[in-house]
């Protein structure tokens, strides 16, 4: 008899936990497939000079990272500084790959902001960055010295992700 | 009550005329009939990232038109939709798929509601076992209200007539 009121009291409890960890995700952060594989390989003009082009492989036997940017893009003005900060800091060169933007734009966002990149690079198709599962701007990944993604976060980067996730793995460069 | 003869008319006219949600998107020519019908449903099946509860095919965003272009090319050039499911999940898992795999972390979201079922009918056929054996032991032979309430204030007194309870009398 106490059964039958105990069983929908636990049900209720079950969902409540069920429901309360469902509110903690975070729909937006879609896994990325890349991590712990290849970094797709590309080769596309740099946004200074049209004429030279990157590839990933070029930065093979060093950690670098791999930082997904436009102009139009909103949240991209509040990581900037960070991105400068790093690139001061010389923790490890990073990529800037200009999505779907027009490079005259793009090239004045630098020269206003401050240029982080070790090279920018132009994906004006965005075919690159559907390669390397770019949804939305920011992006940002790590690729280790074997040129596997070993690291991606969606959104704008902050100090603390950078303290506490990006250094750590960043810092095998310098020994 | 006019007002009631208008939002019923209203409604009707949503079930009759629904709005076309790929009335948006760009025309794509196709060589063959079933080349274009594959292109639709396929749209259908896949996820916009970007907005995540729509599909390529009513999406306006600029990452669902690239991707619907990328699909258009591959049928065009003879791939399969094993093919471009595959491009597209190998770029954004299987999250780009509406209808999820079948594998450990979805299990519980394929098989939940067979589960649920299953139990139901247990619970069911449980709780009408109950209420026959429970039928046996009324006192249905008293015709009138009067008679059964006295019935039952006598059997209150007495331990319960259960046989499996008998044994163990109160107090």
């Amino acid at each position: 008899m106490k059964l039958k009121y105990i069983v929908p009291l636990l049900a209720f409890f079950g969902l409540a936990v069920l429901l309360a960890k469902g509110l903690t995700l975070d729909p937006k952060a879609i896994p990325s497939t890349r991590i712990n594989k290849p970094a797709p390989s590309f080769e596309l003009p740099v946004l200074s000079n049209a004429n030279e082009k990157f590839r990933p492989e070029d930065l093979k036997g060093q950690r670098w990272v791999l930082n997904v940017w436009a102009s139009w893009c909103v949240s991209c003005r509040y990581e900037h500084p960070i991105l400068n900060d790093m690139a001061r800091a010389g923790l490890a060169p990073i990529v800037g790959l200009n999505y779907k933007d027009q490079d005259d734009e793009a090239a004045q966002w630098l020269a206003e902001r401050g240029d982080p990149y070790y090279k920018a690079v132009t994906d004006n198709s965005g075919r690159v960055g559907i390669d390397w599962g770019v949804v939305a701007v920011p992006e940002t990944f790590i690729i280790d010295e074997q040129g596997n993604v070993i690291y991606k976060h969606t959104g704008p980067i902050t100090r603390e992700l950078v303290n506490s996730e990006m250094i750590p793995l960043l810092s095998v460069n310098n020994q | 009550m006019k007002h009631l003869f208008y939002t019923f008319a209203l409604l009707l006219s949503l079930l009759v005329f629904p709005s076309d949600s790929t009335a948006s998107i760009e025309v794509v020519e196709f060589d063959t009939a079933s080349q274009e019908q594959r292109y639709r449903e396929l749209i259908q099946e896949l996820r916009c990232l970007v907005c995540q509860n729509q599909n390529l095919a009513g999406s306006d965003a600029p990452l669902a038109k690239d991707l619907r272009e990328i699909a258009a090319k591959m049928i065009q050039r003879g791939d399969s939709d094993a093919d471009i499911k595959t491009f597209m999940r190998s770029r954004y898992g299987d999250f780009v798929l509406y209808e999820p795999p079948f594998n450990w972390s979805t299990a519980f979201l394929w098989l939940g509601p067979f589960i649920l079922l299953l139990l139901v009918v247990i619970g069911l056929v449980l709780n009408i076992r109950r209420r026959q054996q429970e039928e046996l032991f009324k006192p249905t032979h008293a015709t009138n209200d009067a008679d059964q309430i006295k019935v039952r204030n006598l059997m209150r007194d007495t331990p319960s007539l259960k046989p499996n309870e008998s044994e163990k009398p109160k107090r």
